[in-house]
């Protein structure tokens, strides 16, 4: 494709996408952020409380850690996971 | 000893269970004491795992709290913060999860990472006015293909082989429902005012956002994505992007 084919097919098909987002006149910002509906999936998430990462001053006067003397294999929420690699049946893992 | 290899010793100290203690370190008393500076070394790292499971809730929960501590500690234990903020703490976590061994069961678990890791960047990345599609109004046609965006600072793109998206918000309520749809997602994290978005884009229009971030030009955007797929819609995508807000400054390049 030639610089100004190109040119031309991109405009066309930016025209056709304009048109059909039916934006006449600019639309103030706070009312086209956000409006996602029409394009991509929007996916809910919980916002802001889990954010923190930082907020934690988490100490105990125990001692758990143990450095790297574990043999854990996952057994969380993968397990529901259809297409996931095991379907649910967790193999044991050498470490 | 000079003051850098006090604080290294220190640290190497605070870091490895099993290296000896720091130099000159004593109690009140004027003696080492191997149990308190323990306990000092188990705050470091239990703050250090909770601080990664924080960030990473949704890796947590697929893996389970056991293993995810196991997996937090393995990385802490050669990780010092680099940065005081410890926001910034786990940022190689995902790629430290794809190579240990003990996940490799879970091959989709690095890009969920990523997706948290960007989740947290975008709420605390710089506040900026999204591009809006008005920019495009005044353009003339032939300015379009050389025409560069510069993404939002808060977003980012993650294209997964795995569903990334759709396990991330099966895991965002109490009940996890499976994810029957198993497919490759790209997935846009961007926080276009106060809120982030998580969006799985359209399958076909994954290239053309991926080569855009990379800092490719409209033009050629669109003709390595059109080479790929000749029903790819150059309009639709780039106006959706735009509606999404992920951009943030225009540019005018060089090269079509």
């Amino acid at each position: 494709m030639n610089r100004s084919t190109l040119a031309l097919a991109l405009a066309g098909s930016l025209a056709t996408a304009l048109a059909g987002a039916a934006f006449a006149a600019p639309l103030a910002p706070e009312k086209m952020v956000g409006n996602e509906k029409c394009y991509g999936v929007s996916l809910k998430g919980q916002n802001d409380c889990a954010a923190g990462a930082g907020t934690t001053c988490a100490g105990t006067s125990t001692m758990d850690y143990q450095g790297n003397a574990w043999k854990a294999v996952p057994k969380g929420t993968c397990v529901t996971m259809k297409g996931g690699m095991h379907m649910g049946s967790l193999a044991p893992i050498k470490s | 000893m000079e003051f850098t290899a006090s604080q290294h010793a220190f640290a190497q100290a605070l870091l490895h269970a099993d290296q000896p203690l720091p130099p000159g370190l004593t109690g009140a008393r004027g003696t080492a004491d191997e149990a308190r500076f323990a306990v000092y070394r188990n705050n470091v790292h239990v703050g250090l795992t909770r601080a990664l499971a924080q960030r990473f809730g949704v890796s947590e929960k697929l893996v389970g709290p056991d293993f995810f501590v196991g997996m937090a500690r393995a990385y802490a234990q050669d990780r010092k913060p680099s940065s005081p903020l410890i926001i910034d703490y786990g940022d190689e976590f995902p790629d430290f999860i794809a190579g240990f061994a003990p996940a490799r069961a879970l091959p989709y678990l690095p890009d969920v990472a990523r997706l948290e890791a960007a989740w947290t960047r975008a709420y605390h990345a710089a506040d900026a006015a999204p591009l809006t599609l008005a920019v495009l109004a005044p353009l003339a046609p032939e300015d379009l293909a050389t025409l560069i965006l510069r993404p939002h600072p808060s977003a980012a793109l993650l294209r997964s082989p795995h569903p990334v998206g759709s396990i991330w918000a099966a895991h965002q309520g109490t009940d996890v429902t499976p994810v029957d749809d198993w497919r490759p997602e790209t997935v846009l994290v961007v926080r276009p005012e106060m809120a982030v978005n998580v969006h799985v884009l359209p399958v076909r229009d994954g290239l053309f956002a991926a080569l855009l971030f990379a800092g490719g030009s409209l033009g050629a955007a669109a003709e390595a994505t059109l080479a790929e797929d000749p029903g790819f819609d150059f309009g639709a995508a780039l106006v959706g992007l735009l509606t999404l807000g992920a951009f943030a400054a225009i540019a005018q390049g060089d090269v079509p």
